[in-house]
């Protein structure tokens, strides 16, 4: 079977599958870095600074940290179950990326490919039933642990992330009512046109906003939620007994889920690619004007350094970004360059607020967390679907 | 291609069903039968069924099979002890089973021995919006009787689930 | 041949129901002998889907449907009382749940 008979479909989505592969992990090891250096920033220290200037090769040591680390099987624990918890939790978070769209079309040469892995006519059942799965990774690493701190700490992350997916589900209906289509690529296209067209504008969906944040706060068991993995409660709670690579694959679980919670908030109540206003009225300069701006601020930096290492890199940076805003002018790449940009930077403000949450609130007792998901998160996502299906049958 | 996916799943499925009959810790045979429930899920996507299957996997191995395991890692529930059984019933249990199955087997060769094929595509009508306009016209009072009996349903559990408040 | 015939899929269906007959039938620990009931449960809702594919109509998905929807208001109010008989009997052997006398 010589190269050319080989249905290109086949090899456009291989190159599609390491492109997205390559992009995520990237990604995932600097969210590490730019949630330390927010946090950090919030309780107005540096952050990481000594490792690579400003600290950017903080996680290429974390991750040499992590493989070099010893890997020990307690004696005590369930092999199987310790062995294959981890493995289900990254990959379930990874699978939900697969059906997450980036930008529209993109064309090389004489084939032209959805920016997507795969677009499923059910793909937000599709996300939530890869994260309904996600659940069983942390309750079979508690219980395999064989230690009661783990499988408290695992029972009661289950737990409230099943209590939590419930108003998830109901918040997640009521944009589907508007927008009246199950697949992710065709929510978007729904919602194009400005920001006078989005979910969160047009179709009034605040209240689902904000009830999808705060779930999704909890089913990736971040702060204000994050009580069965904090370090001074349950000692270390589920991932008590793990260590190395395999305590690395429930970190870029949990920053996996994160991203795909916040791209399906985008996609769902923002808009997906689309951008705030016409370009007509200039919405393609605002990445150029964004990067241009970075890398004026970064060689004036540059040019009067705080440390002397920094007359060397701060400059390299500098001329980076005018370069990356001088790309986005250019022609031939702004049909995809400028939807995958608006993608980015809206994932990227929700990822922020993520962050931003982390660093400036406390955590809920247990209780505290349970009562609030069922005596007033559900019975307000009920009520807000309820009154969406009303204003959507009345105008109809 | 459709006859190795179906072949695959469907060896997974029956390998599975048996490990949950024949395993002795009960968390085993609820990890078995997690695997049963996502090979039957792709078996309803090969039969056209694109939304039974995401309901499959969120309702019952996302959320049913959840609450086995809470119980099951809960209670504790050790290792099953094997009591005595008759002489009889270990010499012909798996035979009569098998006979039973063979049964089962022939007399529906019989019945469907041409005709319909399964593969992908062959059913478009199991979109998530056919079966919401047959769940509200048709289906309509089944629909609301099942949600007052899930209703029961979480009362009762509710009620049994508490403690004794003497 | 790339087309599976449907009598296989009927086929799966038995086996899988008759291997969730022998659990229900042999097995002692009353977790198990529940999770031989589900394992039923899904043989049948494959044989639905599967004549909703041969009949090409959507009517045996919703049978599916509320087959799925009962299974999960059963597992609750089940596990509901196995919890309570064991908090009272302190054994999930259902050989030793044979009297209604504590």
């Amino acid at each position: 079977m010589s190269l050319q008979s080989i249905d290109p479909f086949i090899w456009i989505s291989l190159i599609k599958i390491l492109v997205v592969f390559a992009v995520l992990m990237t990604t995932l090891a600097y969210l590490q870095w730019v949630e330390r250096k927010v946090i950090a920033h919030i309780q107005v220290r540096p952050g990481p600074f000594y490792v690579g200037p400003h600290g950017l090769l903080q996680p290429l040591a974390d991750v040499i940290k992590l493989i070099t680390k010893e890997d020990l099987v307690p004696s005590y624990v369930n092999k199987p179950l310790y062995l294959g918890a981890p493995f289900l939790a990254i990959t379930m978070a990874l699978l939900s990326i697969s059906v997450i769209p980036f930008g529209p079309t993109i064309q090389v040469g004489p084939y032209r490919t959805w920016m997507q892995l795969t677009d499923l006519n059910i793909g937000v059942l599709f996300v939530l039933a890869v994260s309904s799965m996600g659940v069983y990774g942390i309750a079979f690493a508690g219980w395999a642990s064989n230690n009661k701190y783990s499988l408290l700490g695992g029972l009661r992350s289950s737990a409230q992330m099943i209590s939590y997916e419930l108003p998830m589900s109901i918040a997640i209906a009521a944009p589907l009512l508007i927008s009246n289509t199950l697949s992710l690529r065709q929510l978007v296209e729904t919602q194009v046109g400005g920001i006078w067209h989005w979910n969160l504008i047009h179709g009034g969906q605040v209240v689902s906003f904000i009830i999808f944040l705060i779930a999704a706060f909890a089913e990736t068991n971040r702060v204000p939620f994050d009580l069965p993995e904090a370090e001074n409660e349950l000692v270390a709670g589920f991932h008590t007994e793990y260590s190395s690579m395999k305590f690395a694959s429930f970190f870029m679980a949990e920053y996996a889920n994160m991203i795909t919670v916040s791209c399906m908030a985008t996609l769902l109540f923002l808009g997906g690619w689309d951008a705030p206003w016409d370009a007509k009225y200039g919405s393609s300069l605002v990445p150029s004007i964004i990067f241009a701006l970075a890398g004026v601020v970064a060689i004036f930096h540059g040019l009067n350094p705080a440390r002397k290492r920094d007359r060397y890199t701060l400059p390299v940076f500098g001329v980076i970004f005018l370069v990356i805003a001088a790309v986005f002018q250019a022609p031939f790449v702004q049909s995809w360059l400028i939807p995958l940009f608006w993608f980015a930077a809206k994932t990227g403000a929700i990822l922020f607020a993520f962050m931003w949450v982390r660093g400036t609130l406390p955590r809920f007792r247990y209780d505290q967390l349970m009562r609030f998901t069922w005596k007033f998160l559900f019975p307000v996502a009920m009520l807000n679907l309820l009154v969406t299906a009303a204003v959507v049958a009345w105008l109809s | 291609m459709d006859v190795i996916l179906f072949l695959i799943f469907a060896l997974i499925a029956v390998v599975c069903a048996i490990n949950v009959v024949v395993q002795t810790h009960p968390i085993s045979s609820a990890i078995s039968l997690i695997g049963v429930m996502g090979s039957l899920a792709i078996l309803y996507l090969l039969l056209g069924a694109e939304f039974i299957a995401a309901a499959q996997v969120i309702v019952y191995a996302g959320a049913i099979m959840v609450l086995f395991v809470f119980v099951i890692m809960l209670l504790n529930a050790g290792v099953e002890v094997k009591r005595g059984r008759s002489f009889m019933v270990q010499l012909l249990g798996v035979p009569l089973l098998i006979a039973f199955l063979g049964l089962v087997a022939w007399i529906v060769e019989r019945l469907y021995p041409e005709g319909t094929t399964v593969h992908f595509g062959g059913f478009t009508g199991g979109s998530a919006q056919a079966i919401g306009r047959a769940l509200f016209t048709t289906y309509l009072l089944p629909f609301e009787i099942t949600s007052i009996l899930v209703l029961i349903a979480i009362l009762g559990a509710v009620v049994l689930g508490r403690k004794e408040m003497d | 041949m790339s087309q599976v015939p449907i009598s296989w899929f009927l086929t799966l269906s038995a086996v899988l129901f008759a291997l969730g007959i022998a659990g229900f039938l042999f097995r002692r620990n009353v977790i198990t002998v529940f999770m031989s009931i589900e394992l039923m449960l899904n043989a049948v809702n494959l044989t639905f889907v599967t004549f909703s594919y041969k009949l090409q109509q959507v009517n045996g998905h919703l049978f599916t449907f509320f087959v799925m929807v009962v299974a999960a208001a059963e597992a609750a109010v089940g596990l509901a009382i196995i919890l309570t008989v064991f908090k009272n009997r302190q054994t999930l052997n259902i050989d030793d749940l044979n009297s209604m006398k504590d």
